[in-house]
Formats: C-alpha cells, sequence, structure tokens
C-alpha cells in the first residue's frame, strides 16, 4: 500500500512538478526551505488547489486522474492548518462534532472520546475557541481532523506558529498519535529537530520539485544530501530497551551494530526507541580505546568520506549496517588513512533518546 | 387621536414596504453578495459599479426611467400587462420594484463585506471535514457573516422608509394604495399642518436612531466575542 502522487501546477513564478510514492503508513516529512513548494504540495493532495493537474492515488483509490477530480470534501482525509482555524462561532465540543457529523456511521473508527483523550483536551469542551491558548487551539484542531477517521493525515507546519514553550507541549501528543493510531500522516515542516522526532520517512523538496525521498535513518546520512553536510548533521538509530543497570541508573539499547548505554529511562524492557547521534560528537579510533569515559563505542566499517569544508569532512559508517554519520577534521581523516572499506572504531560522546 | 386615519394608513403601506424590499432584498442579495464576494472573474468591477449606482445617483433620475419602464409602455409595464395584470406605474408592485433598485446597494455591500472577511481558510478547513459547498455556505458562511445580515437587514429597511424621490416619480401620491410616511409629511407641510408633521417626523427620526442603535450594539457585541 503506498500513496502515489504525480501532480504539477503552474503559477506565475512557481512551477510545481512532483512524481513520488510514499508508504501508506507512517509519518512522512514533507521537507524544505519556505517557498519550496511543500504546502501546496500538500493543499494539491487534499484537493484544495483544483488547478493542480496530474494523478494522485491514495492506498489503491484513485483521488484524482485525468478525468477526474474527487472534490476536497470527497476525500477521506483529515487536515491541519498552520493555525489552528477553529470554527469562531461553534464551541469547541462543536467544533470536534463538525466533521464526525457529517460522516456515515459506518465510516466512523476513530470515536470522538478517543480524540478528545489522544490530545488531552476533555476540559476545554464548553469553551469558545477565542478562549483557549494557542497550543489548546492547534490540539482541538487536531483532534477535530482525527474526528473524520482520515485514511490519511495531512499537517502543515502545525507546530510552525507556537513558541518552543507550546511545540514542547503538542510534541508527545503527535508522537503519542503515532504509536497509537494506525493512520498514515503527511507533515509538512522546515524543522530538522521535529522530522528527527516524527518521521519515518522523508520527502525533500526545492523549487517546486522533489529531491530526494526515503526511510528518515537512511536520508539523514546520505551525504549526497545537504542534510547530512550540514553542521547539524545527524544520524537516528532505532534501538530497543535491552535491560537497566540500577547500579548506576543506566539503560542498555540495543541496536545492530551493538548496545548503547544511556541515563536510566522508565521505559520497559522490548519498548522500540529512537536515538539521535549528532554527527559533531562520534570521533573515530582505529584500535578500541582502553581506559575511556566513553560507554558508547561501536565498531563499523568506513563507507564514504565527504569534504564538508575547508578543514572538516563527514565520514559516513556502518556499525552493523547501520549508518552513522562522524564530523572529523580533513587533518584527522588523512592522519588515520580512511578510506572506504576501512574498519574503524565509531565512539559516541553523546547520544539523545527521542521518544 | 393627533395622527389621521390617512397618516396611520400611510405608515402601514410605509412598513409593508420597506418589510417586502428587505425580504426580497435579502433573498436576492445574498446569494449575489455571495457570488461577489468569492468570484474571481476579472469584470466583476462593472457589476459592483453598477449596484454602487443607487448611492450617488439622483432618487428622480432613477425613478424617471423607473416610470417608463414601469409605464403601459415600458419594458416591464408591457410585460405585466402581457401576463394579465395591469402597467406597474403609481401600484404598491411598482414601488416594490422601485425601492428593491433603491436600496440595494445598502444590502449588497454589508453582505459582501461580510463574506469577504471570513476569507477562504474556514471554508476550506469545512471542505476537509466534509461539509458539501452549500453546506459551507449554510453551516460556516452565513453564521459568520450574522453580524453582515442584521447590517444589510436594518439599512435595507431603514433606507426604504426614508426614501421619497423615487416613489413620488414611480408612486405618485395616491392615499391608502401608494403614499407612504415621507410623502404625508411632505404633504402635512404644504398645508402647513406643523402639528403632524412634527409627529410623524419626530417617529420617524426615534424609529431610525432605535434601529442603528440596535445595529451597533449587536455588532459591538459580536465584535468582542470574536476577539
Amino acid at each position: 500500500m503506498s500513496i502515489q502522487v504525480r501532480l504539477s501546477l503552474s503559477r506565475q513564478n512557481f512551477h510545481l512538478e512532483v512524481d513520488l510514492a510514499i508508504p501508506a503508513r507512517g509519518i512522512t516529512a514533507l521537507f524544505g526551505p519556505s517557498g519550496c513548494g511543500k504546502t501546496t504540495l500538500l493543499r494539491a493532495i487534499a484537493g484544495l488547489e483544483p488547478q493542480a493537474k496530474g494523478q494522485l492515488q491514495v492506498a489503491n483509490t484513485n483521488w484524482q486522474d485525468e478525468n477526474s477530480f474527487l472534490p476536497p470534501h470527497r476525500r477521506p482525509l483529515g487536515y491541519v492548518f498552520q493555525e489552528a482555524s477553529l470554527f469562531t462561532h461553534l464551541s469547541v465540543q462543536r467544533n470536534l462534532e463538525y466533521g464526525l457529523k457529517r460522516l456515515p456511521a459506518t465510516q466512523r473508527k476513530v470515536s470522538l472520546d478517543t480524540a478528545i483523550g489522544l490530545l488531552g483536551i476533555g476540559q476545554l469542551l464548553d469553551r469558545r475557541p477565542p478562549q483557549l491558548s494557542g497550543g489548546e487551539r492547534q490540539r482541538v484542531a487536531i483532534a477535530r481532523a482525527l474526528a473524520v477517521s482520515p485514511e490519511l493525515l495531512l499537517m502543515d507546519e502545525p507546530l510552525a506558529a507556537l513558541d518552543v514553550q507550546r511545540k514542547q507541549e503538542i510534541l508527545p501528543y503527535l508522537e503519542s498519535l503515532h504509536a497509537r493510531l494506525n493512520i498514515p500522516v503527511i507533515y509538512v515542516s522546515h524543522s530538522p529537530d521535529e522530522v528527527a522526532r516524527l518521521a519515518d520517512h522523508l520527502v525533500l523538496m526545492e523549487n517546486g520539485g522533489v529531491t530526494a525521498s526515503g526511510p528518515i535513518s537512511e536520508m539523514l546520512t546520505r551525504v549526497d544530501l545537504p542534510l547530512a553536510r550540514g553542521n547539524d548533521a545527524e544520524a537516528l538509530i532505532e534501538a530497543e530497551v535491552a535491560a537497566h543497570d540500577e547500579t548506576y541508573g543506566l539503560t542498555y539499547l540495543d541496536f545492530p551494530g551493538g548496545r548503547f548505554t544511556v541515563a536510566r529511562k522508565d521505559l520497559p524492557t522490548g519498548t522500540q526507541v529512537r536515538l539521535r547521534v549528532i554527527a559533531r560528537d562520534v570521533s573515530i579510533t582505529l584500535e578500541q580505546q582502553q581506559g575511556t569515559s566513553i560507554l558508547n563505542i561501536f565498531p563499523a566499517t568506513v563507507d564514504e568520506i565527504v569534504p564538508t569544508s575547508a578543514s572538516q569532512v563527514t565520514v559516513r559508517l556502518l556499525a552493523g549496517g547501520v549508518p552513522l554519520l562522524s564530523r572529523i577534521t580533513r587533518k584527522s581523516a588523512a592522519l588515520l588513512e580512511l578510506t572506504p572499506g576501512k574498519t574503524v572504531y565509531a565512539q559516541a560522546k553523546s547520544v539523545a533518546l527521542l521518544a | 387621536m393627533i395622527l389621521s386615519d390617512a397618516d396611520i394608513t400611510a405608515l402601514l403601506i410605509t412598513l409593508k414596504l420597506a418589510g417586502l424590499t428587505t425580504l426580497i432584498l435579502l433573498l436576492l442579495g445574498t446569494p449575489l453578495a455571495w457570488w461577489l464576494a468569492r468570484s474571481k472573474w476579472r469584470f466583476k468591477f462593472v457589476l459592483e459599479a453598477l449596484i454602487a449606482l443607487p448611492l450617488v445617483l439622483p432618487p428622480t433620475v432613477l425613478g424617471f426611467y423607473l416610470l417608463i419602464s414601469l409605464g403601459p409602455n415600458g419594458p416591464l409595464g408591457s410585460l405585466s400587462k402581457a401576463l394579465g395584470g395591469s402597467s406597474l406605474a403609481f401600484t404598491f408592485t411598482g414601488l416594490v420594484i422601485g425601492s428593491v433598485l433603491y436600496s440595494l446597494p445598502f444590502v449588497i455591500q454589508p453582505l459582501q463585506n461580510a463574506f469577504a472577511a471570513i476569507g477562504d481558510r474556514p471554508l476550506e478547513v469545512a471542505a476537509t471535514l466534509r461539509a458539501s459547498p452549500l453546506d459551507r455556505f449554510f453551516s460556516i458562511a452565513v453564521p459568520l457573516a450574522r453580524p453582515g445580515f442584521l447590517t444589510a437587514a436594518v439599512l435595507g429597511f431603514a433606507h426604504t422608509i426614508g426614501e421619497f424621490g423615487v416613489v413620488l416619480m414611480i408612486g405618485g401620491n395616491i392615499p391608502g394604495k401608494t403614499q407612504v410616511l415621507s410623502i404625508a409629511i411632505y404633504d402635512h407641510v404644504e398645508a402647513l399642518e406643523y402639528t403632524q408633521a412634527h409627529w410623524l417626523s419626530a417617529g420617524l427620526l426615534l424609529l431610525a436612531f432605535l434601529m442603528l442603535l440596535l445595529v451597533y450594539a449587536v455588532n459591538r457585541r459580536f465584535g468582542m466575542v470574536q476577539r
């Protein structure tokens, strides 16, 4: 099951041309600079840009092709706009019910209570939109979109209009939504942080076109893409909680390349977690270091080396097949005689647990 | 009783005319204002200028052309006769037609502004929540434009009550049939019946003020809820 998008749209000074297949599960992030066409693409998928021509298939259903165009209200989707856009003449409760009431009973899969519970808005139901904070409004807007039991949830930078604190307030809800509901999400963002935390699949956009698309961990570590060359280059690693060390207050996380040690997290063993390892925090040694304070050391092979500035290189490593990035000086790379295929040890100074 | 029977009749005719005119204008004006607010047609401005014409045109000019077209040889008059009616000049029906045209901008413009102020977003949100275009109009556009409807209704009603020139041209001044308050006042003044003229004038003044008071009070309250 996948989502096939082949759409084009021409406006003055702007041309969108997209040919893309994305998985119909998990969160797909559309990522790119402002003006690259991510929002326009999302709106076209929703049918809000009737001038967009082409083909759109979601899970084997035709939403649009050369001869037919399903209007937005007939597409089984949910849409969360950048600003919450609640209906000001309706209470929170009636905002939530607006779409639900228009949905045939047989199509109701997400109950109103589930949506309310997932977003934690039970106390707000009798309020009017102007009485809510920005974060609360956006949570209501997300619940309202979920209440129509969408087959595809489209989110246009739902956190962009909020300050850092509000973002932190909403992110956990988005993560739990990901874990609890089996609804594919297309998420527009220009924040690398949000993408790293939420996305499973990444679509890079530029100038109205798609430059690359693939699973997030692969995309972040592809040295031919700007992400891996940037100053904040990072690798995401899916790991599983293996054990806890009560004596030292540590948690062990296993991934195919070995075992990470992090500060104790209250998670049951077997939980799938996502780790972020920043390229600047990864150093390379030829022999396994003894007598070091660093706990996270993994045997790895050098996969690729690309210069990222006059003095620096980014090295792509594979630890048990899992890509890691290391940012070191060009001089170190020369002294260590790093070449693709060489066996080395990667040391991660710090590791962040994302969810 | 200070008001004569003729005055009472003129009052009733005036209220009936204003009420009917407002009703017709709201029914015709709502879809037209909606279209004007939403359409991106490049020659829309021509239509907008045409609708605004009664704002600047001397009422006697509008009345003159109406008299000709409503009369027995005019297009509307002959149409009415062909349908088995009579010429429309000097009839209550003629007055209604004249009033609808004369008060058109006073109903269209507040409605158009109210619809335009809603913007695309709430309607797009409603579309992604399964609402069809007609459903969106009634469940989103109309409630959000509520202050505009009140303003349009009150202005249309009050403006029709106040019209003089058009009525005089096409309605004549037939007591019990086409004589409205503003003309009754004129007659009283001509006959030097200042007491009656005072009562009717003060009554209209008060009515006009109360209606505007209602509009401004409601719009203020609504405005606060919106923010």
